[in-house]
């Protein structure tokens, strides 16, 4: 059994990470807020843009444009998106885990994967089994409008260079605080969202085009792709924190749970001690006496 | 008028404005363009530009950054990636961002890659000036 003054030591110990796992859990919790008031925030705005591609799309049949264009699948570029930091439970290595699957199996299909990162750990993880061609750090930390734009333009570049043909993005899409989806969505070539054959019907409205239905394309398709990116990176975040806050409400658990244990073992090792000194005492005093 | 029709602008961060309104003038790319109640079907891009609606026989403007604009059964829906009201701009700011953009686009020559980014960010600053001396002239 240890002793009373180890015993001592570990429970203020694991007082300590107590206390920064519950801090933890508080600065994720703020942040996760904010994060979901961002998605909340993006949301409307990326329902839109799909409708508009979807009433562009249906009128648009003969025209195809190049991003539209189904090619037959060679190359394939994978874009992960985790977080740059850890502790937040099984977020990073669950989508890592799915993107290493994905590629053991996707290999004969392919004929060459390229894959991109977006944040640390994955490419961490990924570099070490998988050749990674770029990897973004510091990115999603801070995920704004522009920087998905950038990385949007980067990879509607290289689609259009033939260097891919086609691009999927994956990423945990936040369900609730205290689950992930793990997300495997394709960004190029573009699949115009399905119109309801309801709305189709009914809605099918004449539009006026200005300029023209192509060059309205030319600007939306690409536009729509820096729109899904960012709402990528943004449910990539949120669903961060939210794996963090419970991470990081169960590791404050367990060190509540761990400290109980560890007091009763102190008490039991404390009232053991005194007993053996009553006894020597008593025995002491009884050997005196005979 | 009693007719109003529903003007939405939508950016990436936030919905800027829900409201029934007039009347809509925008920059389109092929030029300014107005919008009355009971306009056909409309599906056009936005330049650089600024926006301006009637609204009770008051009128506003809002500085936009690239987008489109869909007019459908008297509603309008705005999708821009940056939309300013005319009392959040920042004055020094769009100038100094001004004489920025004029000195790089005085350095550089017109095939460099970077030249349309600074000519889009001139033209950004002039609008965001031409929209917030219209604020302060009311």
């Amino acid at each position: 059994m240890p002793s009373l003054k180890a015993i001592k030591k570990r429970i203020g110990s694991v007082k300590n990470t107590r206390q920064i796992t519950k801090a933890m859990k508080m600065v994720s919790a703020a942040k996760l807020r904010r994060a979901q008031d961002n998605i909340i925030a993006a949301r409307p705005y990326a329902r839109k843009m799909e409708e508009v591609l979807q009433s562009l799309a249906c009128c648009a049949e003969g025209d195809r444009h190049p991003l539209l264009e189904v090619r037959e699948a060679k190359r394939l570029l994978l874009l992960v998106v985790t977080s740059d930091r850890g502790l937040c439970g099984g977020f990073n290595a669950n989508l890592c885990k799915a993107a290493d699957r994905f590629i053991r199996e996707k290999k004969s299909e392919y004929e060459e994967i390229t894959l991109m990162t977006l944040g640390r750990k994955g490419y961490e993880f990924l570099k070490n089994r998988h050749t990674v061609t770029k990897n973004y750090p510091n990115l999603i930390s801070k995920p704004n409008y522009q920087t998905a734009a950038l990385l949007a333009r980067e990879i509607i570049e290289g689609y259009e260079g033939e260097q891919y043909d086609q691009v999927i993005i994956l990423y945990n899409a936040f369900k609730t605080v205290m689950s992930q989806d793990i997300t495997f969505q394709q960004l190029l070539p573009v699949v115009p969202p399905e119109a309801e054959a309801a709305s189709l019907d009914e809605g099918q409205v004449e539009y006026i085009y200005e300029p023209s239905v192509r060059e309205l394309m030319d600007e939306i398709v690409p536009k729509n792709i820096e729109v899904q990116i960012f709402k990528a990176m943004l449910e990539s975040v949120a669903a961060e924190h939210g794996a963090r806050m419970t991470a990081m409400d169960s590791a404050s658990k367990n060190a509540s749970e761990m400290i109980g244990k560890l007091t009763l073992q102190y008490n039991r090792a404390r009232q053991a001690a005194i007993t053996k000194e009553l006894m020597e005492i008593i025995s002491g005093a009884e050997s005196i006496k005979g | 008028m009693a007719e109003k029709m529903k003007l939405e602008i939508v950016t990436p961060y936030s919905k800027v404005l829900d409201e029934p309104v007039d009347e809509v003038t925008a920059t389109g790319k092929l030029g300014e363009f107005g919008v009355l109640p009971g306009h056909a079907p409309l599906l056009t891009s936005l330049n650089i530009g600024e926006l301006c609606y009637k609204q009770d026989g008051v009128t506003s403007c809002m500085a936009l950054n690239w987008g489109y604009f869909e007019v459908r059964d008297d509603r309008i829906i705005v999708l821009v990636q940056t939309a300013e009201r005319a009392d959040e701009i920042d004055l020094e700011r769009a100038k100094a961002a001004l004489g920025r953009a004029e000195a790089k686009l005085k350095e550089l020559s017109p095939e460099d890659k970077n030249f349309k980014v600074y000519e889009a960010a001139l033209e950004r600053a002039l609008v965001r000036m031409q929209v917030a001396s219209k604020a302060a002239r009311k």
